[in-house]
């Protein structure tokens, strides 16, 4: 009996790999009682049902985003550390060659689909009704659909941890190493679905934004009007569109060659595994302009609000983002140069590639025109977009050396490509979405976190990259190749690694801090009662922190760019009391109901995709069956709707001085 | 918001565009599995029937007919061709190292 419970243990949650398999176990199970603990105690189950779980509001829905980022930020960076643990000393067997494997194809695949994605959702799904002036977006129950399926699919990802083995074939899963011949077992199957419900999600979104931008924006806000963060989100969603329904397409048929027997990507019956990776970044390129384009709309917002002037080339900044979202599409070779097609295919793909400098480039001067002869305003905020300019132009200015095609065959795959992109991600990304949030977060809690101690975090941060990642350009020129799982001494590469993997600790501690300056700004909040705590120049500043359920007891009228700046210093006239709302304006206003639907629908997709990944269609065909049940209802729901009564607007409002 | 309170009667443009759609699918897995074609034979009809799947979708899902207010969809489709032809055309440009080497 116990014999075989310890085989089924093995066989399921690979009890014979050892202790770390083991504490994770443990950790789940524990973590797991202690939320339900803590829930039944306060009495709180209801309260999560009615106030989250089931909400369509674009403010929690983005809340939520962000807490789940957060935690994938945790275990991403958990798998980074063990890297760097595994790399810091030459001839190091803390981890063997498959758990290295496994581990940074994890951290590669959580930190651009499991965090990157959903931080720049969540604050475009808080910013952008704010900024345009309406009070959802276009369609708030797909929203929570989206916000859902990309919950499930991150749990899904991540329990394959415990449960059958994690992914190995890299965050690419390049064919035919990750097809069935080479790679059995269940870990690439994970991979493939958790990817395509997030997915779905993804393009939902994308749809969302399009539209909530070009048909909800209030009276007078052109398009040329609108504040940057919201263009960066109108072209990040077009790219959405454009592109992520390539990776569906490319995951399906991974997914029929490893559970139907298909040989899309198979070396001996006609497949041509090389298309895997044609495919894959015809989908991965525009993906980073996916997660760089918001980092530069945040940029925008905070350089401009905390140098107290207008943003410099409103026009040029337009027209270079289009121009990005246009070349993201056309570039995506440079990924593969060392494949093998001809000079002319290199040639081109080079010459596209350096070409997306030049709208960066004029994106990069605007700033910085921004900047010159302003009152600049040294925020916590406003740290991360200044140490963004110098560390991106670092990864970009690499990245022009990584577009030279013949030049290329030296530096791909190795160390140097490593700093490049982590240069690129993180100083744009991470750094964009970080000021982002300390920019923001007033508006999502009503209350500013200690600038104190996100300074402490930023500068340890921030210091402990460079760290992390400058030898890595240096290692990549000496001939470390990217994913080796270790490296024999006297190469002299073990110093620089044991600097990365100090400054990696120096990451993981900055980190701690700025969760610590979360903790301690909830303790000891320093409210923010105007709702204004930046002298913001955006419509978002205009309403009370946190905004109210409906945003906008009045939709505002726009006058220009830089709307509520605009409000606040009419040209020749006495100041209005922008404050103040107009009692007599006041309508009831038509909300969207709450709906416990895309909840489940998500379950049954999770499930669904336990049963497929497994083999199982005994469990996969039921869930993808309630998955269909779900539509079918929300087809024939009619009564989807409520009003605020006008009473309890003005109640709201008198609250928060606004009457 | 999510909706619209009026509706205009059975929705039968979706329903003949959904069967249809699945139809042209059906087909073309058919003529693979089902019927001994040339190689060159299957290509051209999936084509063909993919060109049909496509004014489908624009015709009966996309109102690529219905002009109300600015002309978004001309954009989107311009920009939509646009990477259509990269993709396809870019892909086949890029793979065919592929005679050269096997």
């Amino acid at each position: 009996m116990l014999h075989s419970l310890l085989q089924l243990g093995d066989k399921y949650f690979m009890w014979n790999e050892g202790p770390m398999i083991w504490t994770s176990d443990v950790l789940i199970v524990l973590t797991s009682l202690g939320i339900i603990g803590v829930l039944t105690y306060l009495k709180r189950w209801n309260w999560l049902w009615k106030e989250w779980l089931t909400t369509v509001d674009h403010k929690k829905i983005g809340i939520m985003y962000i807490i789940a980022a957060f935690a994938m930020f945790f275990r991403g960076g958990m798998d980074g550390l063990i890297i760097r643990a595994q790399l810091a000393v030459p001839n190091n067997q803390f981890l063997n060659a498959e758990h290295y494997d496994q581990v940074f194809t994890t951290h590669g695949t959580i930190m651009i689909l499991f965090m990157a994605m959903p931080f720049i959702i969540g604050l475009m799904n808080i910013a952008v009704p704010l900024q345009i002036g309406a009070r959802d977006v276009a369609f708030p129950y797909l929203n929570a659909l989206s916000f859902w399926l990309f919950f499930f699919a991150a749990l899904l990802f991540n329990i394959s941890f415990v449960i059958g083995g994690s992914p190995d074939a890299g965050w690419t899963s390049y064919a035919p190493l990750a097809g069935p011949f080479y790679d059995t077992g269940v870990g690439e199957n994970y991979y493939l679905i958790s990817l395509q419900i997030t997915g779905i999600g993804t393009i939902a979104t994308g749809i969302n934004f399009l539209v909530t931008i070009l048909k909800m924006r209030a009276p007078g806000m052109t398009l040329m009007k609108m504040p940057m963060f919201t263009w960066s989100i109108l072209v990040t969603s077009i790219i959405i569109i454009f592109a992520f329904p390539v990776l569906t397409v490319t995951l399906a048929l991974l997914m029929f060659d490893r559970l139907f027997g298909a040989q899309f990507f198979s070396v001996t019956h006609g497949g041509l595994p090389m298309m895997w990776a044609n495919l894959f970044w015809i989908w991965g390129h525009p993906e980073v302009y996916i997660v760089i384009l918001p980092a530069f709309g945040v940029f925008s917002e905070v350089v401009s609000t905390f140098s107290h002037k207008r943003l410099f080339g409103y026009k040029a900044m337009v027209v270079s983002m289009v121009a990005i979202a246009i070349l993201s599409f056309t570039t995506w070779v440079h990924h593969f140069f060392t494949m093998g097609a001809g000079a002319s295919v290199n040639s081109f793909f080079s010459f596209s590639t350096m070409l997306i400098a030049v709208p960066t480039g004029v994106k990069m001067f605007n700033w910085l025109f921004t900047m010159y002869k302003g009152r600049i305003q040294f925020t916590t905020s406003m740290l991360w977009a200044l140490a963004f300019i110098p560390n991106f132009l670092i990864g970009g200015l690499t990245g022009v050396m990584l577009a030279v095609a013949p030049a290329d065959y030296q530096y791909h795959n190795s160390y140097f490509l490593v700093a490049h992109f982590h240069y690129v991600l993180i100083a744009g990304t991470v750094f964009g979405v970080f000021s982002g949030l300390y920019y923001w977060w007033p508006k999502m809690f009503g209350h500013i976190l200690n600038e104190k101690i996100g300074k402490w975090a930023f500068w340890i941060f921030m210091i402990s990259f460079n760290m992390t990642f400058m030898p890595m350009y240096f290692l990549g020129l000496m001939g470390m190749t990217r994913r080796m799982y270790t490296y024999p001494a006297g190469l002299g590469w073990g110093p620089l690694n044991m600097i990365e993997t100090i400054g990696a600790l120096g990451m993981g501690l900055g980190f701690v801090v700025m969760v610590y300056d979360i903790v301690y700004s909830i303790r000891h909040p320093e409210k923010d009662l105007t709702g204004d705590p930046w002298d913001g120049r955006t419509l978002e500043w205009s309403i009370p922190s946190p905004a109210p359920e409906y945003n906008f007891a009045v939709i505002p009228e726009v006058k220009g760019i830089d709307a509520y700046w605009m409000m606040k210093h009419p040209k020749g006239q006495e100041p209005e009391p922008t404050k103040a709302v107009d009692k007599s304006k006041i309508r009831p206003i038509h909300m969207p109901n709450n709906s416990y639907r895309p909840f489940i629908i998500s379950v049954a997709f999770f499930v669904a995709g336990f049963g497929f990944i497994w083999q199982w269609y005994w469990l996969g065909i039921p869930g993808l069956i309630v998955v269909v049940i779900g539509l079918f209802l929300r087809s024939f729901e009619y009564d989807d709707e409520h009003f605020i009564s006008t009473e309890e607007i003005v109640q709201t409002e008198t609250a928060a001085g606004r009457l | 918001m999510s909706g619209q309170p009026s509706h205009e009667g059975f929705p039968w443009k979706h329903v003949i565009g959904f069967v249809l759609s699945i139809l042209l699918t059906v087909m073309a897995l058919w003529l693979v599995f089902s019927m001994q074609l040339p190689v060159s034979t299957e290509i051209v009809s999936i084509l063909v029937l993919a060109v049909f799947q496509v004014l489908i979708q624009l015709l009966l899902f996309m109102h690529l007919t219905e002009r109300d207010g600015p002309a978004y969809h001309v954009i989107s489709l311009i920009f939509g061709a646009f990477i259509a032809f990269t993709i396809v055309g870019g892909s086949i440009w890029i793979m065919a190292f592929r005679s050269m080497v096997s």
